[in-house]
């Protein structure tokens, strides 16, 4: 590889002069207030109608910890920086709004890492404030510097380090502008700590105008035609729901749209709560733990239309027998997502509501009762009776049901990742749009406690529950500190098998019960409850899971309940890693 | 069918944009054989030229990447488009007297110039296109070749086509790709 590298980009990071104030001749009373870096970065997070950070202080940071106590936001100090990222992530999951975090240098960025990668997957707003070392000592290998804007390059949408004081608003702006537009994702601002503490002018920034950057919001007449087109004359039709449609804040368009074309609906994971799962033409979870009749769907659907869905392979299964009799329309704000995974026949890119609202005008009214039968006659009853029969342990299901019902099925589910993620994406009958929040893309064991921290402070007005299993839990139980400090109503449901369940799951289905290092020994997650102050109870009967739940809901302060499961109780039905949607095994009874 | 492909990224000159461009690349497994970058027509705008291998999708795949990188402009894969496209190479060929006439010759037939000599080589700069700057090395190949550098291909359209003009985003892009995200 041979490079020439002419142009005249060779101003090293950390080596350009700050500015200063060079404006000193313009009267007192028109000119713009001096402060600190510090007051700035308050001030334009204040600008952005910033309500609640969450962070970490330490070295790099001090400075702008000075300014917080006079800022007209709240701080939660979590116990990690990654649950900092990650509550961030629920809060803005939660609110629509954009999530802030805050860590040092060093240690406390490359901790947002794992957290950043999860918005960025999941096409979250959120932006992080990081503290840099000293411009001085920028490339030094400074005392607790890394390199956080090259780490976190190809897991942020874009990412800044700051280089003068008059810079800190106008890409906190920009920042948050990057954050909330197109197809969301996390924004990182790297500030050098002498930033902080030099002086500058606090002038309210504008949006700057950005030649490289115009997201595709209105579709295309053309193309949306074509899809309605398609709609109209499928015998056999299917949409599949993505997150697009509750980032974009389409429900209430798609719910006209799904009862105008009578077509009917399948969910990817983070695609739940886009139409309520009461609706008679919603039909559940697609994929690799996608229920029978759905993924049966897939395989006979003509037309089949993603609305704001990336076609990741745990909705795909095998891409090359993906939906094979179907014609696809990809509705999608990203146009790389346009047949990245899956071939697009129609391709529409655009805001998935701007998008729906113009298919409104296109689409007949149609019904497919005969298609919704065939559908429901693919459904898996035999399982489905399987899992109201089984008297010794709490059965997994039987909870999942019973905290959608206990709460009417109106309070915001958090998970954590793995067996009980998706027992409840099966069975929680999610109703409400931004009421699910999981980790989809990244996978991110430990998300359930701080998401769902961050969900309670961005929604004190809702019920905040989590469902997590004994190892995500114990991964990020410390959370539960900063749940008795901010004095949060967060109700934690431990799904507690003893082991790493889905990899153990794994290993018994494909690794013949090889066994290695999923058994988990776990801390008496009641006492543990008390040990922080909050409040423990432990269900290991069927009888005791309602009462329970009720108690807990009754209960001020953060609540922990240990749900005693059989430890090697299964995910069904399941597609095999790499297999096709259609070859899913379904249940197998003596594992019960 | 994989096969080279000619890029031209315009995108703007700010510190680090290279770094994005190259590691976004490396990101979706796309090989770099050649990367030049150097100044437009237009202030604060840097011109990238790449050679990357890829079949069609893989191209207009990476392409679809980049545009969603806040500091690139434009892509227009130039591969199929008529285009001058051309490297230059520094060659330092061993060349004793007895060979040193020979070598001449063939500097002449690819217009190549001699731009230093010693008593026992001779260092040839060519410009030309890439498969030209080929056969010249692999006539000289037998004679030693002492040090090459080549830069990497630079491309421009023939004729009245113009790839940064105003407007970078109303060009040749893709269908789907127009605009950022």
């Amino acid at each position: 590889m041979s490079t020439t590298k002419t142009a005249s980009s060779s101003v090293l990071p950390g080596k350009a002069v700050t500015n200063g104030n060079s404006n000193g001749t313009v009267s007192p009373r028109t000119s713009p207030e001096t402060l600190t870096g510090s007051q700035i970065t308050c001030r334009a997070l204040e600008a952005e109608g910033v309500d609640v950070v969450f962070g970490y202080p330490g070295g790099a940071v001090i400075p702008l910890y000075d300014a917080l106590p006079s800022a007209g936001f709240h701080h939660v100090l979590t116990r990690f920086e990654q649950w900092a990222a990650l509550a961030a992530d629920g809060y803005a999951r939660a609110t629509g709004k954009v999530g802030v975090c805050i860590a040092t240098s060093g240690p406390g960025a490359t901790n947002l890492v794992t957290g950043l990668a999860n918005s960025q997957l999941d096409s979250i707003p959120v932006v992080a404030i990081t503290g840099q070392v000293g411009q001085a000592m920028i490339g030094l290998d400074a005392f607790q510097e890394t390199d956080i804007t090259g780490i976190t390059l190809p897991i942020t949408k874009h990412n800044y380090l700051v280089q003068s004081v008059e810079d800190i608003a106008p890409t906190i702006r920009e920042a948050f502008y990057l954050a909330r537009s197109g197809r969301p994702g996390p924004v990182l601002v790297d500030i050098p700590k002498n930033l902080f503490q030099a002086s500058g002018k606090y002038v309210p920034a504008a949006v700057r105008e950005r030649r490289g950057y115009q997201p595709t919001t209105t579709p295309n007449q053309r193309q949306v035609r074509m899809a309605a087109e398609l709609l109209n004359n499928a015998k056999r039709p299917l949409i599949m729901a993505g997150h697009g449609i509750l980032i974009s804040g389409a429900e209430d368009s798609f719910a006209k749209l799904v009862d105008q074309t009578g077509v009917p609906v399948i969910f990817t994971l983070l695609g739940q709560g886009s139409l309520p799962e009461s609706h008679p033409q919603a039909l559940g979870l697609m994929g690799m733990h996608g229920h029978r009749h759905v993924n049966r769907a897939l395989e006979e659907c003509d037309v089949l239309v993603n609305i704001g869905a990336r076609f990741d392979d745990r909705a795909t299964g095998k891409v090359a027998e993906f939906a094979p009799k179907a014609k696809v329309v990809h509705v999608d704000i990203d146009p790389a997502e346009i047949g990245k995974n899956v071939h697009t026949d129609v391709p529409v890119v655009g805001d998935a509501r701007q998008v729906i609202n113009v298919m409104l005008q296109e689409v007949e009214p149609r019904s497919h009762d005969a298609w919704l039968a065939w559908i429901d006659s693919q459904r898996d009853t035999a399982l489905e009776a399987a899992l109201e029969d089984r008297p010794d342990w709490p059965e997994p299901y039987t909870i999942i049901k019973a905290l959608g019902q206990a709460t009417s099925h109106d309070a915001i589910f958090t998970t954590d990742v793995g067996q009980h993620q998706m027992w409840a994406a099966q069975h929680l009958g999610l109703e409400r749009p931004n009421r699910w929040l999981t980790s989809g893309g990244l996978g991110t064991m430990g998300y359930g406690l701080p998401s769902a921290v961050g969900a309670k402070i961005g929604r004190p007005d809702l019920e905040v529950w989590t469902i997590v299993g004994d190892g995500g839990f114990q991964m990020s139980l410390n959370e539960l500190a900063t749940c008795v400090q901010e004095k949060l109503d967060v109700r934690i449901a431990v799904i507690n098998n003893g082991y790493l369940g889905m990899v153990r799951q794994w290993q018994d289905l494909f690794h013949a019960k090889n066994y290695s290092e999923v058994e988990i020994y776990g801390p008496d997650f009641v006492k543990l409850a008390e040990a922080y102050g909050a409040t423990g109870f432990r269900v290991t009967k069927d009888s005791e899971i309602l009462p329970t739940i009720q108690k807990a809901r009754e209960t001020a302060g953060p609540v922990v309940i240990d749900f005693v499961i059989e430890p090697e109780a299964n995910v069904w039905p399941i597609v095999p890693p790499g297999a096709s949607n259609s070859d899913m095994m379904l249940h197998r009874f003596e594992d019960h | 069918m994989n096969r080279p492909h000619l890029l031209v990224v315009m995108v703007e000159d700010h510190p680090g944009v290279l770094n994005r461009v190259v590691s976004l690349l490396r990101r979706r497994s796309i090989n770099i054989d050649s990367i030049t970058v150097g100044h437009s027509e237009q202030p604060g705008v840097s011109r990238i030229t790449l050679v990357v291998p890829g079949t069609d999708d893989d191209i207009e795949q990476a392409t679809k990447q980049l545009y969603k990188l806040l500091e690139v402009l434009k892509v227009t894969d130039v591969t199929d488009l008529p285009v001058v496209s051309h490297e230059m190479a520094l060659i330092k060929v061993s060349a004793k007297a007895q060979h040193r006439q020979e070598i001449l010759l063939i500097a002449q037939m690819f217009n190549a110039r001699v731009i230093d000599a010693s008593p026992n080589t001779l260092l040839l700069e060519m410009t030309g296109p890439e498969d030209q700057v080929d056969s010249l090395l692999a006539m000289l190949r037998s004679f030693g070749i002492r040090e090459l550098v080549r830069t990497g291909s630079i491309a421009m359209t023939r004729g009245n086509q113009q790839i940064s003009g105003k407007g970078l985003h109303n060009g040749v892009a893709p269908t789907v790709a127009v605009g950022a995200n």
